[in-house]
């Protein structure tokens, strides 16, 4: 008997469980803060969870290579200056000492001391700008005040030297472009008095901050034999615990005069090969590279400076591949020449281009807010990417 | 071990595949059929004497009437060096793709076909990577020429300066 009118209603409820998450394709980029210019990752995402990340390159792209093909072969210094605008002075050094290697030119001793401090300076200077803006990326902001302070009295020295503050155009086939004005050399020994113990505060605020430690150590680990399969070089190499150091095991310009050491991770704080170890490779290759100044200040000798730098440029026939360490790592140029005006052929292999190629293969299971310190970490400059 | 002796064991093993050998220049190198660069690029990496287990660089070249592919090699283990070089005709640049030994070679090989449409057989995922997707030509070649109209746009050219000062 039924109460009323109604007819009988089965109604089925939806048994509890099996709720299931979309993947969510999400664009990181490319005007994203974290992504240290215009870098795109598309990120396919389940919940917090990356389950792929593929870069997208390119926003940046100048024709470098074409450019290089249209202008004479010192010409190209000051196209080079703009990849890596962050370390310039390691940008020219590598394209001079190719095509010196290939002209079979000799350069004075003045000069190549000078080329040693102005790298070794930029190297600290580009150094200085990943420990600021990783501290950006980890959610701390006073350390980019600190390190932009002590930047800038790197960039003051090179404006002096140099007559600029960016991009130099200071490194010249055979010599370099101004020798060091009066004094020059002594102020550079006061910035290394000054620096020396700021390396320590900076590792007061960041780098043994527990917070930091937490965010970063474990994070983004590469394991030696992937690092040396993907090519890996600088510091991301280093970092993952292999003793590689172009300036020690390749050496080119006067580098084998130096005493320095090569410094590498040790999973100190997490496992071999995590975002930490590659930022305090970092931290520790700043310490190196005073160490350097400081001897080639010592050393350096007297005379002129561009003694050696040649009227006319002639590059004959024949092609070469230099490699040279930069701040981020390998910087190779193949150059080709027919022995006219142009260069027939410039490629470079730049190490921020090879090093954000591991990106896919590393950030697959972690979360999203850990891809901001792996990125972070691998330290890339887009402009040498896109080139 | 010198440029001389990793060929002579490559001519040894490969007889076919070696071309040629350019010495008496600043590096020299080792020039391969681009049909077995894959084989002779294990070899070279597998090997116990030689180990070449990092790809320094991997670049497309415009040799006029071919397209060449430069290969320099490393061993972190040996400290030593090789370049390999293969060539491929204009009209069927194919070569074999490096991507499955050296996983850097990714990249490197999208980079060449982007700017010189070097076709690597076997690359997991061969698409353009510097220039925009719907990019016509590859502006790398000697015989390029740059388009006069992209996506609608006209672009400035040097041999458009009478319409740009018509149009002042």
């Amino acid at each position: 008997m039924t109460v009323n009118n109604f007819p009988a209603v089965n109604v089925e409820f939806e048994k509890p469980g099996g709720i299931e998450t979309d993947e969510l394709i999400l664009n990181m980029g490319p005007q994203h803060p974290s992504t240290h210019g215009v870098l795109r990752v598309i990120l396919k995402t389940d919940g917090e969870i990356i389950k792929s990340a593929t870069p997208v390159i390119g926003y940046l792209h100048r024709c470098f290579e074409k450019h290089a093909e249209n202008v004479t072969w010192v010409q190209v210094i000051p196209y080079t200056d703009r990849m890596d605008y962050i370390a310039s002075m390691n940008n020219n050094l590598g394209y001079v000492l190719g095509i010196e290697k290939m002209m079979d030119l000799e350069v004075n001793e003045r000069a190549n001391y000078l080329r040693i401090i102005v790298a070794e300076l930029n190297r600290i200077a580009s150094h200085l700008i990943f420990f600021g803006t990783y501290g950006l990326d980890t959610g701390a902001f006073t350390p980019f005040l600190y390190t932009f302070r002590d930047r800038e009295k790197i960039l003051d020295l090179f404006e002096e030297i140099s007559g600029a503050r960016l991009l130099y155009n200071y490194i010249w086939v055979g010599g370099v472009a101004f020798d060091a004005p009066d004094g020059w050399l002594d102020r550079v020994t006061s910035f290394c008095d000054y620096f020396m113990p700021k390396i320590k505060e900076y590792n007061d605020l960041l780098t043994f901050n527990k917070i930091f430690i937490e965010r970063t150590a474990n994070v983004g680990v590469i394991p030696p034999d992937l690092a040396i399969n993907y090519a890996l070089s600088g510091p991301c190499l280093r970092g993952s615990g292999i003793k590689f150091d172009l300036r020690k095991n390749d050496p080119y310009c006067i580098y084998d005069r130096f005493d320095f050491d090569v410094c590498i991770g040790k999973g100190e704080e997490g496992t071999i090969g995590d975002s930490w170890d590659r930022c305090w490779v970092r931290v520790a290759e700043m310490w190196e590279s005073l160490k350097i100044i400081r001897q080639a200040v010592e050393k350096i000798p007297g005379g002129d400076a561009k003694s050696t730098v040649p009227k006319n440029v002639r590059v004959p026939k024949g092609e070469f591949y230099i490699r040279t360490e930069t701040p981020r790592g390998e910087l190779g140029y193949y150059l080709i020449s027919d022995g006219s005006r142009n260069p027939v052929r410039v490629k470079v292999r730049s190490p921020a281009f090879v090093n954000l190629s591991i990106l896919p293969a590393i950030a697959s299971g972690t979360m999203v807010a850990d891809l901001v310190v792996i990125i972070g970490s691998l330290d890339i400059v887009l402009g040498e990417i896109d080139r | 071990m010198t440029s001389q002796e990793i060929h002579d064991i490559l001519a040894q093993k490969f007889p076919a595949s070696v071309v040629e050998f350019s010495d008496g220049i600043l590096q020299p190198f080792i020039k391969i059929q681009a049909g077995d660069i894959d084989r002779i690029a294990r070899f070279l990496r597998d090997d116990d004497q030689l180990q070449f287990d990092y790809l320094m660089c991997l670049s497309g070249i415009d040799l006029g009437e071919n397209l060449g592919v430069v290969y320099h090699l490393y061993s972190t283990v040996h400290n030593h060096k090789i370049v390999l070089r293969a060539e491929a005709a204009k009209q069927t640049p194919d070569v074999k793709s490096v991507a499955p030994l050296w996983r850097t070679a990714d990249w490197h090989e999208r980079e060449a076909f982007d700017m010189l449409g070097i076709n690597f057989v076997n690359h997991p995922d061969l698409r353009r990577i510097l220039l925009p997707d719907d990019w016509e030509g590859f502006p790398l070649r000697k015989d390029y020429i740059q388009p006069d109209i992209y996506n609608g746009i006209r672009v400035p050219h040097p041999d458009h300066k009478e319409e740009a000062n018509d149009r002042e």
